[in-house]
């Protein structure tokens, strides 16, 4: 349980960090928390001959919100610091609900939300909330920056569209509009085990009281977190407005949730069968939407 | 093999220096390096808690760090909760719940109980539950351990040492 040998640098700019990588790009890791990247070190599942530390670069850290009214996330922000901001808190509701789900404290202290990210656990619930909120993940390299939609981002187990020589810098998520609404739900063997399935969800109205937009997020399912299209698309169209039809929502949330395993098909493994995620993907979009309009728990 | 690195710390107030490859996880450095042997070392990749310490006052598993990260950090491992030979009240507590039988995981449960109650120090018994939920304890069942944090929460908010 003893990582291979390897060399550490921890370089003090991004330019020095981004030369480094372009220069050994085949045998090199990136490391910021390391929540992901240790154990896969010490259980041998990775063994980079060199590890290039991002946590001495202070420009690669930080939370703010933009002129556009975008929040945009430093990469090597550690997680506690993105669950205890009261601007993360205003400014995407979606992502405070998430945070106090990944892992334990100890993990949330030091693992980073990009890093996270590039990690692209597909259970991990990061990813589903920039899917769910059409986050826009920014990668640099030598050769310039490059920005990739979240549906493009996430390609498979541990896969991401990030380039060999490529770090990713800072997430931006877009404005909160007023009036969504979202909510966030997992079901883990025990708290702060990856989720067996999880469901990320925002719901807009339009100017007639009418959902104009939803995003119903699964995670922990499949290779990559998904949008559960059949359920988003029998939800439009119906009154948001909770004084205005309590009963017409519910049947909607209902027919959402019926929705939610079409074309879906989740994977088996040793925490659950696909027939069981098929089953938490219908109960927890019927929660999690619930949750979000009608604001208790179902 | 890579070559040793030099590196400087700070450990429970004092400044020490020692010498390792960069593959030497912190923990490894605290015990071998350090002859620091308060904390345990359990899963080894991030698991049980066992090897929890203070990192800049924050609570993180020292399984999952090299040492070469902890250049220049302040360290407190449970060696540095109370004065050689002594215990503080978080220990005395653990001591009189019996909150611990074997003992391997009350290191990390102190350090992390030392953090939770420095950032909140009146926790309901979920917030105990939740702050202590990276931290596997196989003798007790937890309810004692539970009881000793809540005690010691009391405690210093009644303003007794």
């Amino acid at each position: 349980m003893k990582a291979a040998p390897f060399d550490h640098v921890a370089p003090a700019s991004l330019e020095q960090a981004l030369a480094l990588l372009a220069e050994r790009r085949d045998d090199a890791k990136i490391i910021a928390g390391g929540q992901s990247l240790v154990p896969m070190l010490a259980l041998r599942l990775a063994s980079p001959a060199l590890l290039i530390d991002l946590n001495r670069i202070a420009s690669l850290s930080g939370i703010r919100v933009l002129e556009s009214g975008e929040l945009s996330i430093g990469a090597t922000t550690r997680q506690r610091t993105v669950e205890r901001s009261d601007l993360v808190a205003r400014a995407n509701p979606l992502l405070a609900a998430a945070m106090p789900s990944i892992a334990h404290v100890q993990i949330r202290n030091r693992g980073s939300i990009g890093g996270s990210l590039a990690h692209a656990d597909p259970a991990a619930e990061l990813p589903a909330v920039c899917l769910a909120c059409d986050a826009t993940l920014v990668a640099q390299s030598r050769l310039g920056q490059r920005e990739i939609t979240a549906a493009d981002f996430f390609r498979g187990m541990f896969e991401t569209a990030l380039a060999a020589d490529e770090i990713l810098i800072a997430i931006r998520y877009p404005a909160w509009p007023a009036g969504r609404r979202s909510a966030f739900i997992e079901v883990a063997r025990r708290h702060g085990d990856f989720a067996i399935c999880g469901i990320a969800a925002t719901v807009d109205a339009g100017a007639d009281g009418r959902v104009r937009d939803a995003r119903i997020v699964a995670f922990g399912v499949t290779d990559r977190p998904v949008r559960l299209e059949s359920a988003e698309r029998a939800l439009a169209g119906s009154r948001f407005d909770p004084h205005g039809g309590e009963a017409a929502l519910a049947v909607a949330i209902n027919s959402a949730a019926r929705a939610a395993t079409d074309g879906l098909k989740p994977r088996s493994d040793h925490h659950a069968s696909s027939e069981y995620r098929l089953e938490l993907a219908e109960v927890l979009t019927r929660r999690a939407l619930t949750h979000a309009l009608q604001g208790r728990v179902a | 093999m890579m070559e040793p690195r030099d590196i400087e710390l700070r450990v429970n107030g004092e400044q020490r220096r020692g010498r390792c490859e960069p593959r030497v996880t912190l923990v490894d450095f605290l015990r071998e390096t350090l002859g620091l042997t308060g904390t345990h070392i359990g899963c080894e990749h991030g698991v049980c808690g066992a090897c929890t310490v203070l990192l800049d006052g924050h609570s993180v598993r020292s399984c999952l760090m090299f040492a070469v990260q902890a250049e220049g950090a302040d360290i407190t491992t449970v060696e540095g909760l109370a004065q050689p030979g002594k215990m503080n009240d978080l220990q005395r507590a653990f001591q009189s719940h019996h909150a611990l039988q074997c003992g391997f995981c009350t290191p990390g449960l102190l350090t992390t109980a030392q953090a939770l109650l420095r950032d909140t120090p009146d926790p309901t018994e979920d917030e105990v539950r939740h702050a202590i939920s990276g931290n596997i304890c196989r003798c007790t069942g937890y309810q004692p351990i539970i009881a000793a944090i809540l005690d010691t929460a009391r405690g210093r908010l009644a303003g007794r040492k």
